[in-house]
């Protein structure tokens, strides 16, 4: 797969447009990093999708930012889904099934879009508000710390 | 095999401690954080901070699944657990026994044996190690029957009690069997054990502890002794190594009585055996083992040059030991005072909130071991710790002369601090003589409010 300077204006209108300072895109030896406008060097967090991770055992640590990731502050339509504790992010009830949301979905307050696990317990996440999901900010997989957020969710209006 | 990555899980100035000897070996550090220390100085030092939960312990730093968790999701081949929190817990060691991480410590079955009091009693009993008179009563009879042998004054300790909780003082032996039923009543609500233990009370006794190192396989050696003395309600204050005034024979009676406590249970990593020394009979007992890392192991650094806390990375990696008993040659003497975030004056209150600014003390033979910088929080939840000063001299008085002038030329604003406290404890003329024992602090304090009323009246 290779980009062209069209994908790349595309991928940059996307960063512009979401609530992420800090893009990293790693494909077939190509690799891609985009910064907002004074946002601090190396603020990725740690649940960020990394493509492509090396087959290294142990991967690289990134440095984790100081503070929560800030998302669309400015935008009180948009609701953050954050993490109640740390541990193993899942999309999906099992290996293999349909992810519990993808963007786009509609969720209410009851609705599961995700499981925590911490050491053999898995704890479900729930929307705890109704909107459709715009993002889905961790990887499946992946490690994710207290507090991180894992979804945005534009609520429905009147809600 | 060598470490590449190690999950720190702990805060203040023992997670930097910890961090700054890992940058030093080339080894990554990840930093389990709560909550309230996202932006804390080993949060900035370490390779990458993980947020484990709030601030409240019992949410984040007291979770045994999400600290093994973290180390798992961020690739650590170990756990350094520093000291409080989940330093002695036996089921964070056998957690990471069973998921393949290494603990930078003990094994769970030696933290089980120092942990339980009377299992540690027994164990030091078989190690030739002399215990205080005493032994376990089930019933206030039974209390009875040892305490007419032991004789008064006694102590009724609670066996999972610790750090002067679950303790009663009795002075008639008439007055036993109720303070047994009772210890033994507060003991099973507080600890969930209901076990105590009677022993007679030293009315005059010396605090000194005995820095130990085990390869696991039975192999331990010491790195000498430092005298804890200077307590207030069994917290330490301020402690020295070597410790003063103690004759070499008793000395290296307390060394090879550790050594040989430590090697019976091929004791792996850093420990503490802390002795109480009747100073009247020239005498010493066993009161318990640390299966940890301690506060006040700079001193013990400063007059040997050992980076302890390397020790310990390099006994857990399976390296063994680096060094030999013939290593240890003390070099000088050194003395820490805690600098507590509290207010002498409100009986020692802890004082969190913002240090708005701070200026730690330097020169030669000056070590500080802290977190605090401009701006840091000290957090509700946690100890008082602000910092570690450390002083380390040609010879006692020379360590003392310098650590009165970092005493001096250090500011804290922003919160209560035991500065002033320590300022005066250490030009107290029992202190500079040196060698007292536990009931320095209470004396001195006593001195102090005296002579404040004193000058009010005059």
């Amino acid at each position: 797969m290779t980009l062209t300077g069209k994908d790349v204006a595309e991928i940059t209108r996307l960063l512009d447009e979401s609530s992420f300072d800090e893009l990293y895109l790693e494909c077939d030896g190509l690799k891609l990093s985009l910064r907002r406008h004074g946002a601090a060097p190396g603020a990725l967090t740690s649940g960020f999708p990394v493509a492509d991770q090396p087959t290294t055992q142990v991967p690289a640590p990134v440095r984790a930012a100081a503070t929560a990731t800030p998302v669309l502050v400015s935008d009180p339509s948009i609701h953050e889904i954050r993490a109640p504790l740390l541990g193993t992010f899942y999309r999906a009830p099992k290996p293999g099934a349909a992810p519990f949301v993808e963007v786009g979905a509609h969720v209410d307050e009851d609705t599961i879009v995700g499981i925590i696990e911490v050491m053999k317990l898995m704890n479900t996440v729930r929307a705890a508000v109704r909107g459709t999901v715009v993002a889905i900010a961790v990887a499946d997989g992946g490690l994710v710390e207290y507090d991180e957020v894992l979804l945005q969710v534009r609520k429905d209006a009147g809600s | 095999m060598t470490f590449r990555r190690i999950l720190v899980a702990n805060r203040g100035e023992i997670a930097l401690r910890v961090i700054r000897t890992c940058r030093l070996l080339g080894i990554e550090t990840v930093l389990a954080t709560s909550d309230a220390d996202r932006d804390s100085a080993p949060a900035r030092l370490a390779d990458r901070a993980v947020c484990i939960g709030p601030g409240r312990p019992t949410e984040s730093y007291l979770k045994v699944d999400t600290i093994v968790q973290a180390a798992l999701g961020v690739g650590a081949d170990a756990i350094h657990p520093g000291y409080g929190f989940l330093s002695e817990r036996a089921a964070l060691a056998r957690r990471c026994e069973d998921n393949g991480i290494n603990f930078i410590g003990p094994t769970a079955s030696q933290i089980e044996s120092v942990g339980d009091k009377l299992r540690a009693r027994a164990a030091a009993e078989a190690a030739n190690v002399p215990v205080v008179p005493g032994g376990p009563v089930s019933t206030p009879d039974e209390g009875l029957a040892l305490g007419r042998i032991i004789g008064t004054p006694l102590l009724v300790k609670a066996v999972g009690g610790g750090g002067g909780r679950g303790m009663k003082r009795v002075e008639r032996l008439e007055d036993l069997a109720e303070a047994i039923e009772l210890a033994s009543a507060e003991a099973g609500a507080a600890f969930g054990d209901a076990r105590v233990y009677v022993e007679r009370y030293v009315t005059s006794g010396r605090h000194v502890e005995v820095q130990i190192l085990g390869d696991g396989s039975g192999r331990v050696i010491h790195l000498g002794e430092r005298d804890c003395s200077a307590q207030r309600r069994y917290q330490k204050l301020v402690e020295e190594a070597t410790a003063p005034r103690l004759a070499d024979p008793l000395r290296e009676q307390l060394c090879d009585a550790a050594v040989r406590f430590a090697s019976r249970l091929a004791y792996r990593g850093a420990g503490t055996v802390e002795f109480l020394v009747d100073t009247e009979r020239e005498s010493f007992y066993f009161l318990e083992m640390n299966a940890r890392i301690q506060v006040e192991h700079p001193v013990t650094e400063a007059i040997t040059g050992v980076d302890i806390v390397a020790q310990q990375i390099a006994i857990a990696s399976g390296e063994g030991l680096r060094l030999s008993q013939k290593d240890y040659q003390p070099s000088g003497h050194a003395i820490e005072c805690r600098i507590n975030a509290e207010d002498p004056t409100r009986d020692f209150q802890p004082s969190p909130g913002v240090v708005s600014d701070v200026l730690w003390p330097s020169g030669p033979g000056i070590r500080v071991d802290t977190h605090i910088v401009p701006g840091a929080r000290v957090p509700p939840f946690y100890d008082s710790l602000l910092g570690k000063i450390i002083a380390h001299g040609p010879d006692r008085s020379s360590a003392l002369l310098r650590l009165q002038g970092a005493l001096e030329s250090t500011r804290v604003s922003g919160v209560h601090t035991n500065l002033a406290f320590h300022r005066m404890l250490t030009a107290d003329s029992e202190f500079i003589a040196g060698g007292f024992d536990t009931g320095f602090v209470p004396r001195f304090l006593a001195r102090s409010i005296a002579s404040a009323k004193d000058n009010h009246r005059g």
